[in-house]
């Protein structure tokens, strides 16, 4: 393992920005990892820490099959996570909004420039981003329809979903959608949770990379074989609302198999305790996402349910 | 008259409103045209809220003057301005990236559509924006070069000091103005002062625009100023100024100061070791018609847009 500086920022109240890279094997640029890049994303960051971990232990042991060279960039942003914000704290830019970067432009701009610089040209990338709407999914691969997308391989992580989005216009500037126009392929990998620990959807996300690794011949490594993933487009999610405004109490959890008109959330009186609506399934189906905030607004999406998909 | 465009219970005993004013003719027929004016979208600019005041003062003075309909939107994001919020509060979201906006989607995108339903059909839209809290802007309209030849002719009597006539950006497609002007309202936006504050001659400055546009539109037969003639621009002429150091800007000319290339700009100081980290200089021969307001500054922050030329 070498551990290197890839991009380093200067402040003048604080210490440097060092964003570190870890490589591991030697060779041609096989597969780069990138964590957190925002100050919530601890889970993102520990998930990655865990496989620098794991990896260094591989390459001791020789795992590695020579000629391919791993990046793991654990966390780009601590500058913010260590002050508890989410985006740049200086302008509360967000870095996942500015790949691919200009390195003249300004302050985020340049720190992705300086990541994207180094992250590129790899055969395979990796991102653990979160989602901006807080709440818990099932553990999936999403991947963005650029034309350059190839859902078989995001199949290789052995996780349960892939899910394939058609990029929106806000899209254009994460670092997935720049990893795939500049020939990279890119997977996004969402665990179940961002700012706290889950440990046992970081094992999971650990084991899917090291199979993937493995099964693209990067990693010698005997690794459970994981799920054959049911592909959906997120067309294919339906989304929940609720049509009340108040304490919502969850009846069901993500992964669950509902049936049409089941009970999955309460909507309580915030200040008299009473039920004031029930939020029901409208279809049956699986639930891939619940909301996990004490609190909804009139209109939150509570739920996302997989149509017509059973267990 | 003051009507509600979009109404989302939020979870304690509050609701998200955004309302607009309607001021029209008494016995209006509905004929004329429609006028927008929307402000807002970004929690930390205030100059519309004074452009929105001071429009609707001086058409309820002359209301014998008024053919069609003046609709004033002053908060797309009022929970954002109420709580010095650039982005929308709880969803660390821009607004303005969230258009048009879908109504099975998020909140956020749920507003943004009914914000677009609501103003669709005018005749023209004017989002009036401030910046940011870091830089100074003098009065001026940006638009696509998409746009141009639709939107140039409302511009050019909007009394403004300045047109940007900027590249494409598929990122900007998730605009308020990107969204309306795709279904037919043009829609100018204005960016002028800074953010956080109110700069009223700004304010008198575009209000006195606004009423020649709507003169030009038959909305509005009271006197009307002469508008002034903006300078015309594209990106080729508008040179950028960065931070390469971070610390403390302190600038050595003044916002709207004709410059010549390598004229300095200002300097960032380092308040602990007392010294001058670096000295920024003017990349070419021109007009500051961006500066930055706000001192602390990373490397890589923006500190002027030179608009190239001579303008003595
Ligand atoms: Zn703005």
């Amino acid at each position: 393992m070498r551990k290197e500086i890839i991009y380093q920022m200067g402040n003048t109240y604080r210490d440097d920005l060092n964003v570190y890279g870890y490589y591991f094997g030697k060779g041609e640029k096989s597969a780069c990892i990138v964590g957190a890049m925002r100050g919530n994303e601890v889970q993102q960051m520990y998930v990655c820490s865990q496989l620098v971990k794991t990896l260094k232990r591989l390459e001791e042991r020789g795992a590695f099959v020579s000629g391919n060279e791993v990046l793991v960039i654990p966390s780009v942003n601590h500058s913010s996570m260590n002050i508890g914000k989410r985006f740049w704290a200086v302008d509360n830019t967000d870095i996942n909004r500015m790949f691919p970067g200009y390195d003249q432009g300004e302050t985020t701009q340049r720190i992705a420039a300086g990541v994207f610089d180094v992250v590129q040209h790899y055969s395979y990338g990796i991102q653990f981003p979160s989602f901006y709407m807080p709440g818990d999914f099932i553990p999936h691969v999403r991947m963005m329809e650029t034309g350059f997308q190839n859902p078989s391989l995001a199949n290789l992580f052995g996780l349960p979903y892939v899910v394939i989005r058609k990029p929106k216009p806000v899209d254009t500037t994460t670092l997935n959608y720049n990893w795939q126009i500049w020939d990279t392929s890119a997977f996004s990998i969402y665990t179940n949770a961002t700012d706290r620990i889950d440990e046992a959807s970081a094992k999971q996300a650990v084991a899917s990379v090291l199979r993937f690794l493995v099964r693209m011949g990067i990693l010698r490594y005997t690794s459970h074989s994981g799920y054959i993933a049911t592909v959906l487009h997120e067309e294919d999610l339906r989304n929940v609302k609720s049509d009340a405004a108040g304490i919502c109490r969850r009846l069901a959890e993500p992964g669950e198999e509902v049936q049409r008109g089941d009970v999955l959330a309460e909507v309580l009186d915030p200040l008299e305790g009473e039920v004031i609506s029930r939020i029901l399934s409208p279809a049956g189906g699986i639930l891939f996402f619940a909301h996990n905030g004490p609190l909804v607004m009139e209109g939150t999406i509570v739920f996302k349910i997989i149509k017509r998909l059973h267990q | 008259m003051v009507k509600t465009v979009v109404s989302v219970g939020l979870p304690v005993d509050e609701r998200l409103q955004i309302r607009k004013q309607v001021i029209e003719p008494e016995g209006y027929d509905g004929k004329g045209k429609r006028i927008c004016i929307v402000t807002g979208t970004h929690g930390d600019e205030l100059e519309g809220q004074y452009v929105c005041y001071e429009l609707g003062r001086r058409v309820r003075e002359q209301p014998e003057c008024l053919r069609g309909s003046v609709e004033i939107y002053p908060s797309l994001n009022p929970l954002g301005m109420d709580s010095i919020t650039r982005g929308i509060p709880m969803f660390d979201l821009d607004m303005n990236r969230i258009f048009p906006g879908s109504e099975e989607g998020p909140v956020p995108e749920y507003v943004a559509s009914r914000i677009i339903k609501d103003i669709e059909g005018a005749d023209l839209c004017i989002d009036i924006h401030a910046s940011n809290i870091f830089l100074r802007e003098i009065p001026q309209v940006r638009m696509s070069e998409m746009t141009a030849q639709n939107l140039l002719p409302f511009a050019r009597r909007l009394n403004i000091d300045y047109v940007w006539v900027h590249g494409a950006a598929t990122v900007l497609e998730a605009t308020l103005a990107h969204s309306l002007n795709t279904i037919g309202v043009p829609t100018l936006v204005v960016e002028m002062g800074v953010g956080m504050r109110i700069t009223t001659e700004y304010g008198c400055q575009l209000v006195d625009g606004i009423f020649c546009v709507m003169k030009d539109m038959g909305i509005w037969t009271g006197e009307t100023i002469e508008p002034k003639k903006p300078i015309i621009s594209t990106d080729g002429q508008v040179g950028f100024v960065n931070a390469n150091h971070s610390g403390i800007f302190i600038p050595q000319v003044d916002h709207w100061d004709s410059i010549h290339q390598g004229e300095v700009i200002g300097e960032i100081l380092n308040p602990l070791e007392g010294k001058v980290e670096e000295v920024l200089h003017a990349p070419c021969d021109g007009m500051v018609f961006t500066l930055r307001e706000y001192p602390i500054v990373n490397s890589g922050s923006l500190i002027a847009r030179v608009l190239g030329g001579d303008y003595h």
